[in-house]
């Protein structure tokens, strides 16, 4: 008994504290990175500044009046809930029909949507510019980015859902058949608020995904549809990184993201651990 | 959801066809540096002046070369003008993917400096016109040459040059004898390397285009280089570039610099002195040429307008702008370009710099020779040097770090730098 009262008081002190020292080690270079954002490109070189230094917002002036921020993130903002939504629109009944009306098949498509994300981006560049621009002439739109930030998350949005969807009895689907609820209703009124916590985080992962992607959003826009990865992109100079400059775009670029996550943490963790314990 | 689904549809179509150009917009892609972020400024009053719209997309140099060739390969339109280095404007030229450019009189060709004309041109027709150029030359500081009691010549040889770096060298204090580049990319480190490679009698390729790293004169050149930055160089040197040196230089760390003409326009310290590049026995090529030029990509839509904008901010006319313009001066004009720059008294008091930097531009060849069979100074005009740059830029790294050996390193270097060279093609 005593042996296990040790036990658990070194836990309650042993745990924690493992788990403050690994968030603190992930956490570093977002510190590192806003807090760099603060000095002049001078500064931020050198070893003898690390701490000591006058804080100037001179790279966030720089980022607003010389590199317009605010449509690149009006256009992050505008791609990535309408590439989320869209998602959502196509995973979840996709997800559905599998988890509730398999084939002998389902679990081939599913891997072979997974295996989708295999292929190296830079194998279909030529393919996609000579698409979107020659033929569809949709290049630098939001449409065209919308579409193909959806396209590259489906995978992953209806292998989630999927998963979360796998884990509500099937008893109480086939019990809304009973009472007459149309499948359009069943999801609505049944699947969607019982795996809501799964959606969601569904959705805030995906949004996620679509925010950072930066290989087609940066070669697929030039000035119209450009979103944050493009400004980030566009502050690393041939001659060496100005890193003051570069931290506060990037700054600016992932802050509403972090914030986002922190608001939705709660259904975060309640989605990704949804069905970890039964 | 029905409602919301109609406005997400509704929505998403209604900002894809938002986005349509207009005959008087031209889209310009340009590398981010100094310059090219005051042309935008300066470029209001051509707007303001003609009524074209001026879309200015910044990007990593070598997202912009994918992005121009992508955009080539597919016919085109996506950019009306492009920023491509001295690297590439003659093997785009050659190979169609960039129009030839034709100004009015009024432009004075001639006046351009005659290096950055024949390094932008290919067969004698220009494709690119430079908005700012370089060669490389030795910043020093002459209260520590003074103090140590060194002199620092024009041309010096590599081994005075080594002596002054070691008499002014006080790590104790936080003084370096040299900052040089030791960042590996083929336009960081490599970019000074092969200035020095050059000096000592190397080149990067033999008449049949194979690799000559194993070479005698690269092996002193490198072995001479890691000995200098490593001995007499701030400790960390592999992971500085121009950025990174000229924060240490104005910090008033480094005894001397060898680096890019431009640098000196960004120089804050005082007692500042320059002269021409060092060599060891061979002066043709100990001081690179490089420029940042404007070319009309091959199928862009608005070829004409794109032309006319590139002959006003490359023209006498547009430095002047910048000289008169309230927010810069004389001493933020791109040099570089054009001998009547340096003819103004106003930027000759500006820039103290100015002879000098002349002086190096005017006497860097880039020219094909029996030692050097291919153009090009610090890199050579062909289209597999980048690849092959980098490749070696992380082997000269690795030996200054000391995580190879330099005879190891040049090794790695010739077997990589030949297996990319064999796989293009130019020998079996």
């Amino acid at each position: 008994m005593a042996i296990v009262a040790r036990s658990s008081k070194f836990s309650r002190i042993m745990w924690p504290t493992v788990a403050w020292i690994v968030a603190l080690i992930f956490f570093f270079p977002i510190f590192w990175m806003v807090f760099t954002s603060f000095k002049t490109d001078a500064d931020a070189v050198k070893p003898e500044f690390l701490f000591s230094f006058k804080p100037t917002l001179e790279n966030y002036f720089n980022m607003t009046e010389n590199y317009d921020y605010w449509r690149f993130a009006a256009n992050s903002v505008i791609t990535s809930s309408f590439a989320t939504i869209l998602a959502l629109v196509v995973g979840v009944p996709a997800a559905y029909a599998m988890a509730f009306n398999p084939s002998r098949h389902t679990k081939d498509i599913l891997v072979w949507m997974l295996s989708t994300k295999m292929l190296p981006a830079a194998a279909v560049l030529y393919p996609m510019t000579f698409l979107t621009k020659n033929m569809l002439g949709i290049y630098d739109t939001h449409f065209l980015v919308i579409v193909v930030l959806c396209l590259i998350n489906l995978p992953i949005v209806i292998w989630m859902l999927f998963t979360y969807f796998k884990e509500i009895p099937k008893e109480i689907i086939e019990a809304g058949k009973m009472d007459g609820v149309d499948t359009w209703g069943e999801i609505k009124d049944i699947l969607i608020p019982l795996a809501w916590g799964g959606v969601a985080s569904t959705a805030l992962l995906c949004f996620i995904f679509c925010w950072n992607e930066a290989y087609w959003t940066v070669r697929l826009t030039t000035t119209e549809a450009a979103t944050l990865s493009k400004l980030i992109e566009g502050n690393r100079a041939p001659e060496g990184l100005f890193f003051g400059r570069l931290s506060a775009v990037s700054t600016a670029a992932v802050g509403p993201i972090i914030v986002l996550g922190w608001f939705c943490q709660k259904q975060l963790v309640q989605g990704l651990t949804f069905g970890a314990v039964k | 959801m029905k409602s919301l689904l109609n406005s997400a549809l509704g929505l998403t179509l209604g900002v894809a066809f938002a986005s349509s150009a207009s005959a008087q917009d031209l889209t310009i892609a340009i590398v981010n540096n100094g310059h090219m972020i005051n042309m935008q400024k300066v470029a209001e009053a051509y707007t303001a002046e003609t009524g074209v719209n001026l879309n200015w997309v910044s990007l990593e140099e070598g997202v912009l070369r994918e992005q121009v060739t992508s955009d080539t390969a597919t016919g085109g339109g996506q950019y009306d003008i492009i920023n491509i280095g001295m690297q590439e404007a003659p093997i785009w030229g050659a190979a169609g993917w960039i129009e030839p450019l034709n100004f009015g009189a009024e432009y004075d060709v001639d006046d351009m400096l005659p290096a950055m004309r024949n390094g932008l041109s290919h067969e004698g027709t220009l494709y690119a016109a430079p908005f700012y150029g370089e060669s490389s030359m030795v910043m020093y500081r002459k209260d520590l040459t003074d103090a140590a009691g060194v002199v620092v010549r024009d041309n010096d040889s590599w081994a005075n040059i080594k002596g002054a770096a070691a008499a002014m060298h006080d790590p104790d204090n936080g003084v370096y004898g040299a900052c040089l580049r030791g960042k590996p990319g083929w336009g960081d480190n490599m970019a000074f390397i092969t200035t020095v490679v050059n000096s000592f009698g190397g080149a990067w390729f033999d008449a049949e285009m194979r690799p000559q790293l194993n070479s005698a004169a690269w092996n002193e050149a490198i072995n001479f280089y890691v000995d200098l930055l490593g001995n007499y160089g701030p400790p960390g040197s592999e992971g500085n570039s121009f950025n990174e040196i000229l924060a240490l230089y104005n910090e008033g760390k480094c005894g001397m610099w060898i680096d890019a003409t431009i640098a000196a326009s960004f120089l804050e310290v005082d007692g500042v002195a320059y002269a021409q590049s060092p060599n060891a026995g061979n002066p043709v090529g100990a001081n690179w040429l490089w420029a940042w030029a404007m070319a009309v990509p091959a199928g862009s839509p608005n070829a004409d307008e794109a032309m006319k904008f590139i002959e006003w901010a490359t023209s006498k006319e547009y430095i002047k702008a910048v000289a008169d313009h309230p927010e810069f001066g004389w001493g933020s004009v791109p040099t570089g370009t054009r001998a009547s720059t340096y003819a103004y008294p106003e930027f000759q008091a500006a820039a103290g710099f100015a002879a000098a930097e002349m002086a190096a531009i005017e006497s860097a060849a880039p020219e094909a020779t029996d030692l050097k069979p291919y153009v090009g100074v610090q890199f050579a005009a062909i289209p597999e040097f980048p690849e092959v740059g980098s490749a070696v830029a992380q082997e000269m790294a690795a030996a200054l770090s000391g995580a190879k050996s330099v005879e190891d390193a040049l090794a790695a270097a010739q077997d990589a730098a030949d297996a990319i060279m064999k796989e293009a093609g130019y020998y079996e």
